[in-house]
Parts: structure tokens; sequence; C-alpha cells
């Protein structure tokens, strides 16, 4: 009846487990009383959770992304911590099979569950007003999107509780990723939560590709976008290309564990190397997925707080697509070892240094774009500013590795975690919490809290340091990844340094929790009444913070790059009583969070061989697509009389402003 | 209005905007078959790195059966042309001509999947399962994947059928019917590639 799924599931002999749990539900219980007291369920409901609207719905992202990377963070401190203690014979406090999973939880989070989510969340808020759109192109398959990898975080989350996440490592190679060396649940877990928000991904990569294609206002050629645009663009070819890769390849893994097949098996012809290309084929592809719009951040940051125009506007665009297009010709830099040939080697070594070289025209012409600026160096200058300078030690670091002679000796080395922490949090990390401060009073109206801001930053950069530096040296002293427990008592020193690095980084988040909170309770002191609280260049600027729901009430016209500070140039009023049309909308549908609802029951079914439930969970599934399909009242008018009362609203509030 | 946002939109005719949608659903929908072609590219990969390896077991030429196959392609073939009828028929707004257009698809592509589950059955039955070999592997992940997407794009006809039977030919519906006819001529063009290296290869 219930498949593998029995009470034995739930980790009752685990006290930390059982902690955690225990406080989660709290926290949890607490929420649900919160919102239950100030009776907002029916505001959630119909506001937010059955929104089509983009603003929204990067909202909901980047609040899940960054619960996710609280949880996230939560096991990076208790790897620090066991390592710090588990050496001269002590065991630590972490037995290896819970170790294993939290190391494979934290890079699966990390990246598919907080990085994604801030990423599409960021473009979600931002593309549709840069380019001076009034949606997306499809509203309901974002919200789709959006629901899909919500439940693949549940699921993930799940797993805690019930059952086990998988020991193998965030790439989960396979022979140990197979059934014969990984016969519990773990790896299900993996497999479904990556799917099925894979399947959000994908959808979002389609949804924004066409935006950006068709959707742009009047006079806004693709030369004239905004950059953050421009490589959202980019983002959006890049999963497109890479995430079906991700779905066919989890997919022969699950058909080499449900159904006994032989894809990558040590017998009877598989190949285990073979998954190790394709998923490798994807993982490259998805770092500059993460990267790029953060470097599109912090163009529009650089050019916003030095008052120019950005210097090399064509060269970082024509960077960030020779970028996109090289990302898919390094695969093998991951695993050298594989020891395909030295001809092999040198072609996958060469291109992998080459792609530093757009890398390196865009670090120059965000500096010369500062250069004789009138720098105003407010919070997300500063995430830029340290950017630079952390980006460029972890890119160096990449070049040495792109070596395959070097990387023969540094593979799996804690050199290659120093590494891609450097430019993930360095590069990826850093620049959305500079985009979450940059847009942030677009989103909602008032700015963040500007001390604690700046408070989270030198925390988060000091801590960084001392975090991640010494993994360079413990690399070179031979120290390798996902280590339980050692006997090497020189590499105790550094492993408390980092041990502190990532109490000075807690510091860090702390102060960001304040910093919403004390946002939030003093909102009316930062309120951003122009909705032009940078003095910015680009068009999203141009509209009410928070916008209206549609966006804009007539279409900007654009004749040049940083529309926006040419209107403002030529003394151009944006908010204007005008003849109004009416405006198309689209109507809040909660299909996108039921048809999700049954995936999840669906994949948690496949998790524990449920088999009857999983069958109910796919028929809802597609009943659920086509009882959309069916439904012709998804949109409506909203009456132009309407629409010229919110416009004046907002000029009057611009002339108290 | 080039700014119209709801794909599906049954705008008033007075708008001119509707012609735009849809248009961009075609657009989004292409875009996404592209990402199909990617999964099916990797799974060729697939097969192509295991097609040797057949470990003890039977090889492509010991368990084809070119007629058959043959057959099968040539009623996906058709399949194809007859869902072209069923466009042309939109184009002439012929209700009835596109119903009878789509429903003989159906029974077409009904038919390739009936004859592939049998050839699947056989194998089965006959010892040489996807669990015998990592050539087997390959061949009944490539070939089943195509299956179920014809399976998705049966369903996807019976629902679009329906809905042409109860609400005429619509823009909505139309809109429907085109992105139904690129899914259904890419997996005639996925076919043509099975065919050629999977079985052509295979067996000569």
């Amino acid at each position: 009846m219930f498949g593998k799924l029995n009470l034995e599931a739930i980790p009752t002999d685990e006290p930390i487990i059982m902690w955690t749990l225990a406080v989660v539900a709290l926290i949890a219980l607490a929420g649900i009383a919160a919102i239950t007291y100030s009776r907002k369920w029916t505001y959630l409901w119909k506001e937010w959770f059955t929104s089509v609207d983009h603003k929204r719905i990067g909202v909901m992202y980047i609040v899940v992304g960054l619960v996710m990377l609280l949880r996230g963070f939560s096991d990076a401190i208790m790897m620090r911590t066991q390592q710090a203690m588990a050496s001269d014979g002590s065991p630590g406090y972490l037995p290896p099979e819970h170790y294993d999973q939290i190391f494979t939880a934290h890079g699966v989070i990390m990246i598919f569950f907080m990085a994604m989510p801030l990423v599409v969340g960021l473009m979600n808020i931002v593309v549709p007003l840069q380019i001076g759109a009034r949606d997306v192109a499809f509203p309901f398959l974002n919200a789709l999107s959006f629901w899909l990898f919500v439940a693949g975080a549940m699921l993930v989350n799940v797993s805690l509780a019930v059952g086990e996440f998988a020991r193998t490592g965030w790439v989960a190679y396979p022979p140990l990723s197979g059934l014969s060396y990984s016969p519990g649940v773990g790896v299900d877990y993996y497999i479904w939560s990556l799917q099925i928000s894979g399947v959000g991904t994908l959808l979002t990569g389609v949804n924004f590709f066409v935006t950006i294609l068709k959707m742009r206002t009047p006079g806004m050629t693709l030369f004239r976008m905004p950059v953050f645009t421009w490589t959202v663009l980019c983002t959006a070819v890049l999963i497109l290309a890479s995430f079906p890769i991700l779905t066919a390849t989890l997919f022969m893994l699950s058909l080499d564990r449900y159904l006994d097949m032989h894809f990558f098996t040590n017998e009877l012809g598989g190949n285990p190397m073979m998954y190790v290309n394709l998923i490798w084929a994807w993982g490259h592809p998805e770092v500059y997925i993460l990267i790029l719009p953060a470097f599109g951040i912090f163009s529009e940051v650089a050019s916003t707080f030095s008052r120019k125009r950005l210097f090399g506007y064509h060269s970082l665009v024509w960077a960030t697509i020779v970028i996109t297009i090289l990302s898919f010709i390094v695969w093998v830099h991951h695993f050298f070892t594989m020891g395909s040939g030295a001809n092999v080697n040198a072609f996958f070594g060469i291109m992998t240094m080459i792609i530093a070289v757009p890398t390196g025209v865009k670090i120059f012409t965000w500096l010369f774009t500062m250069y004789r600026g009138r720098v105003r160096f407010e919070t997300p200058m500063l995430w830029t500013v340290g950017f630079i300078v952390t980006f460029s030690i972890g890119g160096m670091t990449g070049v040495l590795l792109a070596v395959p002679g070097a990387d023969f000796l540094l593979h799996n080395s804690l050199f290659l975690i120093a590494h891609f922490h450097n430019v993930i949090i360095g590069g990826a990390v850093f620049g959305y919490m500079c985009g979450l401060t940059y847009w942030f009073p677009k989103a909602f109206g008032f700015k963040l809290h500007d001390r604690l801001g700046r408070a989270a930053f030198w925390c988060w950069i000091t801590g960084f340091y001392f975090a991640f530096m010494p993994s360079y040296f413990l690399g070179f002293m031979g120290m390798t990844r996902r280590l339980n427990h050692f006997n090497v008592p020189e590499w105790e020193p550094w492993l408390l340094a980092e041990l502190l690095g990532v109490g000075i980084i807690l510091c860090g988040v702390s102060c960001q929790i304040l910093q919403f909170y004390f946002s939030i309770r003093q909102r009316h002191q930062n309120r951003d009444l122009t909705g032009d609280p940078w003095d910015g260049r680009t068009l999203e600027w141009s509209t009410a913070s928070p916008p209206p729901f549609y966006n804009f009430a007539q279409q900007p016209v654009v004749d040049g790059i940083d529309a926006y500070w040419g209107m403002k140039e030529r003394g151009q009023k944006t908010a204007v009583e005008a003849d109004f049309q009416n405006i198309h909308m689209p109507r809040n549908t909660a299909m996108g969070l039921v048809i999700s609802l049954f995936s999840l029951i669906m994949c948690f079914a496949l998790v524990w061989h449920i088999w009857w439930l999983a069958i109910v969970g796919l028929v809802a599934t597609i009943g659920g697509v086509i009882w959309r399909s069916a439904d012709d009242d998804i949109d409506y008018y909203v009456p132009a009389e309407e629409v010229a009362r919110i416009e004046n609203q907002r000029i009057k509030m611009l002339a108290e402003a | 209005m080039s700014n119209l946002v709801q794909p599906n939109a049954t705008a008033p005719e007075s708008e001119h905007g509707h012609s735009d949608a849809s248009s961009m659903t075609l657009f989004g929908f292409w875009i996404y078959l592209m990402t199909d072609c990617i999964l099916f590219a990797t799974l060729f990969a697939t097969y192509a790195v295991l097609g040797q390896s057949v470990a003890g077991g039977p090889g492509a030429a010991d368990i084809f059966e070119l007629p058959y196959v043959l057959t099968e392609t040539f009623i996906l073939l058709f399949s194809s042309i007859t869902y072209g009828f069923a466009m042309l028929a939109l184009s002439a707004g012929q209700k009835q001509k596109v119903l009878a257009w789509l429903g003989l698809t159906f029974v077409l592509g009904l038919a390739f999947i009936g004859m592939e589950i049998h050839e699947f059955q056989k194998l089965i039955a006959e010892g040489y399962g996807p669990e015998r070999s990592a050539f087997l592997t390959g061949f009944f992940t490539l070939v089943g994947t195509h299956g179920l997407h014809v399976t998705t794009g049966l369903i996807w006809m019976a629902v679009v059928m329906f809905q042409v039977q109860r609400k005429g030919l619509t823009t909505v519906n139309a809109t429907r019917m085109g992105c139904l006819s690129l899914f259904w001529h890419f997996l005639d063009v996925v076919w043509i590639c099975v065919f050629t290296v999977v079985y052509l290869f295979g067996v000569m």
C-alpha cells in the first residue's frame, strides 16, 4: 500500500535532525498562527499564491531562495564545525552517513534552491520593467514555473523528515548513485526534486527568451537593451540549451534505478563516465546561468552609481555572448583526470583559459566605468567593488586549474573548493545581494536599512576571506574535499580560521535578517515616492515604486541606451495626464499551484515506490493541464478610468515628493 | 499593441492584438521544441556510445525486423500528411473536415504506438528487455521516449478534437492546432533519425 514507506523512515534516533525538525515546526507554526491572527490568508491567496504578476512571482522566488539560503548555510556551519572538531582521533559530532547527506544537501540547495530562485526572482521583477513590457510573454506559465520550483524545494525539505537525502555529492556520480551502492531513497529524492524544479526552470527559459525577443517597447532594439536584460537573454539561451541535458541524464539515472537498466552501471556494458560527461555538459553552462545575470547587475549598478554611461557597452554585450557560446565547450575541465588523452585535455584546457578573456574584458569595462565617474559608495556599489576584487582572485585560480597538469594534482582538493566558492560567493551571491539592495525599493516602495546593509557587506566579505582563503593552502597541503575526519595536525589552524570565517558570515546573515526587520518597521522613513531612488538610467526607474500591476500606463518610447536617463536629460516627464486606454491583463489563477501540488504528490510517490499514488498524481497533473486549457476566462481589461485614477494618484504623489 | 500579454487570449474581435499573441505562443512552442530536440540529441549520443555494448547479448542485426519498422515508419509519415490536410481544412474554416482529418491522424498515430508496443513486448518476451545489456537499455529508452512523445501528442490531439467540437475553430483552437502541428511533424523528423540511426545503421 505505501511502497517502501513506513514509520521507520522518520529518523527518530537522530537527535540533531529531530531538534531541527522541532525548531522548523515551531517557526512554521508561529508563522501560520501569525497569518491566521492577522487574518491574512485570503490576502495571501488572492494577491500572491494565485498571482500571475511577474513582480509578485519574483518576490516569492526571492523569499523562498532566502529561506533556502538559511538552510544551505546551516549545512555549511555544521560541516565547518565538524571539520574543526574531527581531528586527532576525535570523530566529531556528525557520523559519516549524516555528514555525507549534509554536504550533498548543501551543494544541491545552494545551487538549485538558493542561487537559481534568486536569479530567476530578480529576472522576474526587473526584466519586463526594463524592456517596458506589461508582463512576461506567458504569465500563467510563469506562475507554473514558480510553483514547480517550490514543489522541488519542498521535496528536498521533506527528505529531512521522511527518509534520507543522497550521500553522493551534489552531482550524484554513478556507480555510487546507482542502485547497488545507494539502495536507499536518498538519490531518488535528489532525482525527483531536481527534475520537477528543472521543468520549472526550462519553462522560465522559454518564457524569458520569448519575452525579451518579442515584447520590447517601441524603439528598444537589441543593442539598446539594458545590460541586465542582455545577460538574462543569454542566460535564457543557456537554460534552453543545457537543462534538457540534465533532464535526460537524470531520466537515464532513474531508469537505471527503477527499471534495472544499464546506462551507468558497472555491469552489462554500462558506462559511468558517460554520466560524468553528460552532467557537466549541463553543469558548466549552469554556472554561467548563475553568474551572467550577476554580471548584468554589476553593470547596471556600476553605471548608475558612477553617474556615467557604461564604458564599452558593445564589448560587454559581445563578451556575454562569447561566454555563452564558450561555456558549452569546456565541460571536460571538471574531470581532466578521466584520462581522455593529452590532446583532448589540451583542447578543453585552452578553451577554459580563453573564457578568461571575455571575462577580463568585463572586469575592465566596470573599472573604466568607475574611472573618472562621480562614484557614490552606496551599499550596492560596495558589493560591486567587493565583487571585482574577490572575483578576480577566483578567476585567476580558475585559470590555474585549467592547466590539466596542475589539475591532476589539485583535482577534488580543497583548492578546487576554494576556487568555486570564490567565484560563486564572490561573484554570483555578491551579485544577488547587490541586486536585492538595488531593486528592493522598486519592488516594495521603500529602501532597505542602510547601515545594517553596509555592516552585512563588511561581514560577508571579511568572513568570506577567512572562510575560503585557507582552503587554497589546505588544497596545496593535500587536503581533499568531503572529509568527515582526518588526522593531520598541520591542517587544524587553517580549519579553525575557516570556522571563524563562517562565524563572521553568520554575523553578516544576521545583519541581513535584522535589516529586513528594521527596514519593514521603519518603511515610512525610507519611502521612495519618486520611483527613482538611486537616480537610475533604465526604464524600470521611470515608473512608480512599487509599479502598478500593469507596469506602464503608456508604453515608453526608447531612442537609445539608458532610455530613462535620456528622458531625464530632456526634461521629459514620465507621469503625465493623458488619454489612457483600456489595458489587457491576465487573470489570476490557482492552477499553477494546483498542478504543481499534483506533481509533488507524484514525485513523492515515485521516491517511495507507491505506484498507485504516482499514477493518481500523474493523471491529476495531466488533468490539471487539460482543465486549465478548457478555461476561456483567463484575461480581462482594466478600464481606462481605473488607469487614469491610479496614474493621477501618482502624479499627485510626485508633486508632494 | 506589440505588448499584448495573453498567449491564449480570446480578445474581442475589435482588438487586433490577438494574432500577435498567437504568433508569440507559436514562437514559444517552437523554442520549447528546440529544447526537446536537445533532449533527443542527448539520447541519440547515449545510444551511439552504448550501441556496441551488447554484453554477450544480441546485437542490432539480430533483433530488428526492417519490414515491420518500415511499415511503422510509413504509418507515422502518413499521419503527418493527414495532419497537414487538417491544417488546410482549418484555414478553409471547415470544422467537420478538420475533425475528420484529425480523427484519421489519431488512428494512424494509435496504430504506430500499437505496433511499437507489440515490438517491445516481443523483444521482452524473448528475453531481450532493457535490462539485458547497455545496448538494449539505450534502444528501449530512445525509441520509448519517442513513443512517449507520440502518446502525449495523441492525448493532446484528443483534447483538441474535443475542444474544436465544442467551441469551433476559434483563434485559441487554431493556435493549439498550430502548436500540435509543429509537435507532430517534429516527432516525424525525430523518427526519421531513429529509423536511420537505430534500425538502418543497426541492420546494414
